[in-house]
């Protein structure tokens, strides 16, 4: 259901009259939207509903992040990136590296092409854990979803991770069904995800009706997980304590193929395109959706003159070790790779395996008081 | 499986193919069949009601106890002339199961026509949360006349604190969590045009919450005006903090107590307030900067969201009627241990807060008391009804001090039959 199905009554006002006032505003969409911009879009509408003020809610609510350059806008549903593309696709571009209206998107979810990355010194790498998001074809996306196509898609996941086998066998935890102890178990495996609180996910409706149709899947190893219904449809992240990297790609490029499968069997293919690749929720999650990375120790490193110079020419970015709103505690790092779009799965990880395998080396040479100097990489 | 769907849907209704299928394995079915867009209208038909209806079972709210399914079915397709929803009315209820403190109301207007389309649920809501007022068969009165106040000066031993506070909703503009922000900033326009009109004692300044220089905030927080992006979920949930702080603003005389909150919950809260016991001059203050506002928007072609089934239309049902809360900061340090406290509040028809307001909790002896009634009595009515209730409290706190006992009131009849 729509959320704010207003656009026909808001058309009687002029363009000039309701364009936001995004003076003390920096995220992507507030330095894209021009008047012009605007004025062109706001009569649209997707089929679904959703419109241009809709897509830029969460921007106009959020001026700003003090660690991140957000991106200040949402898609309700797929067709949001083909009608409002005179808004998104600068903001893709910006966000994405240059990305272009032409450009093409390569998918590779082939483990056996990534290089290495089973000898990442656990001396350092704490953890290794690689997630992305999926959307199910045919239904709007969480900021606009009703809550019918919200246990709707709920059903059809737990139909389709019912199906796994073998290492991928699992149990699913909705989020308002779960026993006091299997929640304890959950926050304990750090692996239960909360009615978010940013209000970059807020203001763009995502906890509407919470928790109706959220939950939790985990296989028995507790290697694989899946979250359903939060920022995304689905959320897949493979993960384990340790360096082996390899071992974590591999399990999340079988686990992947395994629920597209099922998910195809009945009807219902991931969104993906070859320009945008995968299409979830935020644009900065498109292509890929593929954030790879590891817990990782430099206390000395972090500390060098030349660490951000060094995670730019790398590709890589930084995060505190709570996610994506946090800052670093004890010299932890969350290391993971920046792209997403424009690259496939395989590049992604490569990028984050070789890095984090030189930035290791650097530290060691750190500790002995020796130069990184002639370590320093060219820009990847 | 899907050759036997597609041969299905071709002959029959849509919904009851739904009921007897399950809606998630028929909505593949239809939608992968056709384009792989998914129509506002084409949602309708693949998700009947039964299937959006809201999972209310841990809920405690007026909203949860009013909506029955059959409700629900009869209302989530039909809009306002605004195109405001049922869904959008309910989400703050659907999001905020229950409150530790007070029974909330659940559902907001998004317009004046939202209790009139959604009669349905807003009725029951207001009779539940009115003390059983019906919207169907009784009218509300309204009078602000303020010299019809009799002991309306309390003894200043015990009141710290008066204030009287309503809401008003410029008509022909949708309400806060449905209004664009074109209809958001011409609410503010014109609030702050008739304003600027007050004169003698009312002459005062806007403050618009986007451009205040910081001395001119620091002196506002000083003051206890200043009001801050809402946080309460139970408002974030109903949209209300869109585009925060676009058009939002504060508007005070000189003498600083004739208060005006613009775009806050609703067009307009209004606030008239002073040190001490003067609850009459308080109220007469109210009356007659309520009266000029109106008249001075009139002049413009403006009027007040007003009819004599609901009174002052405002966002929230339980504001319906006078919107009116008054109220004293007031010592009870020997009523307050008592237990006959709550008993006696309740016959009078008042109400407990924290001296921070609706969300928090009394500290020390000092409470917040105010009447708990807004719709079927007069604000006269209300105010006298505050004035005997809390001369009563403090006529049963100087008992207790002297060592007497005290009687608890017999209750304040309801509605005037």
């Amino acid at each position: 259901m729509a959320k704010n199905c207003h656009n026909d009554y808001k058309m009687k006002f002029s363009g000039d009259e309701e364009y936001p006032d995004l003076s003390l505003h920096n995220n992507h969409m507030a330095k894209v939207l021009t008047r012009d911009i605007y004025q062109k879009l706001r009569g649209k509408s997707t089929p679904s509903g959703f419109t241009l003020d809709d897509i830029i809610q969460t921007g106009v609510d959020n001026p700003g992040h003090p660690f991140i350059m957000t991106v200040g806008c949402v898609a309700g549903d797929e067709e949001s990136y083909e009608v409002f593309k005179d808004l998104l696709d600068p903001i893709i571009s910006d966000r994405h590296g240059g990305y272009k209206p032409t450009d093409k998107h390569k998918t590779d979810l082939n483990f056996e092409n990534l290089k290495g990355g089973d000898d990442l010194d656990p001396n350092y790498v704490l953890s290794s854990r690689v997630r992305t998001g999926r959307s199910i074809k045919g239904f709007t996306l969480p900021p606009h979803n009703s809550r019918g196509e919200r246990r709707t898609i709920q059903k059809l996941s737990i139909e389709a991770l019912a199906t796994l086998s073998g290492e991928f066998k699992g149990k699913y935890y909705p989020l308002d069904g779960m026993t006091d102890a299997e929640q304890d178990q959950l926050i304990n495996d750090h692996f239960l995800f909360d009615k978010p609180v940013s209000p970059l996910l807020t203001c763009a409706g995502m906890a509407r009706d919470w928790p109706d149709a959220r939950g939790i899947w985990h296989n028995e190893s507790k290697t694989f997980l899946v979250w359903v219904n939060e920022e995304d449809h689905l959320r897949v992240i493979s993960m384990q304590q340790g360096g082996n990297m390899k071992e974590v790609f591999r399990r999340f490029c079988t686990g992947l193929l395994k629920i597209e499968e099922t998910f195809k069997k009945h009807n219902h293919g991931f969104m993906w395109n070859e320009h945008l690749g995968y299409v979830l929720t935020c644009p900065s999650n498109l292509g890929t959706g593929l954030r790879g990375g590891v817990h990782v120790k430099l206390p000395k490193l972090s500390t060098h003159a030349k660490f951000e110079e060094i995670l730019t020419r790398l590709r890589l970015q930084k995060r505190g070790t709570g996610g994506v709103d946090t800052a670093s505690v004890g010299g932890v790092f969350d290391i993971s790779n920046a792209d997403r779009l424009g690259s496939s799965e395989v590049d992604q990880v490569q990028l984050v395996v070789d890095g984090v395998k030189l930035m290791v080396a650097m530290e060691k040479k750190l500790e002995k008081s020796e130069s990184i100097d002639d370590m320093i990489p060219a820009q990847k | 499986m899907m050759a036997s769907f597609t041969r299905l849907i071709a002959g029959r209704n849509p919904a009851v193919l739904l009921a007897s299928l399950g809606a998630g394995t028929v909505a593949a079915g239809v939608l992968l069949s056709d384009s792989s867009a998914l129509s506002a209208e084409g949602k309708k038909s693949l998700y009947p009601p039964s299937a959006d209806f809201p999972d209310l079972r841990k809920h405690n709210n007026c909203m949860a106890a009013a909506l029955t399914p059959a409700i629900y079915a009869k209302l989530r397709d039909r809009v306002t002339p605004q195109n405001w929803t049922l869904d959008q009315s309910i989400q703050t209820g659907v999001d905020n199961p229950g409150h530790p403190f007070i029974k909330t109301v659940g559902c907001v207007a998004g317009d004046e026509e939202s209790y009139e389309v959604f009669a349905e649920l807003f009725d029951p809501i207001i009779k539940d949360r009115h003390n059983g007022y019906d919207p169907r068969t009784m009218t509300h009165p309204t009078d602000l006349d303020a010299s019809k106040i009799t002991n309306g000066v309390f003894d200043e031993k015990y009141v710290l604190s008066s204030r009287v506070r309503t809401g008003r909703s410029i008509r022909g503009l949708s309400l806060p969590p449905a209004c664009s922000r074109s209809e958001r900033r011409e609410v503010e326009r014109v609030v702050v045009t008739a304003l600027a009109g007050l004169k003698g004692e009312l002459t005062g300044r806007y403050y618009s919450l986007g451009d205040m220089t910081e001395q001119e905030q620091q002196q506002l927080i000083d003051d206890h005006f200043l009001f801050d992006k809402p946080v309460s979920p139970l408002l974030t949930c109903a949209f209300m903090a869109r585009d925060w702080p676009d058009a939002r603003g504060i508007w005070h005389n000189n003498e600083k107590n004739f208060l005006i909150w613009v775009n806050e919950e609703d067009h307009t809260r209004v606030i008239s307030m002073e040190k001490g016991g003067n609850m009459k001059r308080v109220f007469e203050r109210f009356c007659s900067g309520l009266k000029q506002v109106e008249q001075l928007i009139h002049e413009r072609g403006w009027e007040f969201m007003w009819n004599e089934r609901l009174g002052y239309i405002l966002t929230c049902p339980s504001n319906l009627g006078t919107g009116l809360r008054a109220g004293v900061h007031v010592r009870l340090p020997n009523l307050s241990k008592d237990t006959r406290f709550s008993k006696i509040l309740d016959n009078l028809r008042l109400q407990k807060r924290g001296t921070g307001g609706v969300d928090t909790a009394a500290t020390g002896d000092t409470f917040d008391i105010s009447n708990n009634d807004r719709l079927g009595k007069s604000e006269v009515e209300l105010v006298q009804m505050l004035v005997d209730g809390v001369n009563y409290l403090i006529d049963c706190e100087k008992r207790l001090e002297k060592g007497q006992d005290i009687k608890v009131p017999s209750p304040v009849a309801q509605f005037k039959k």
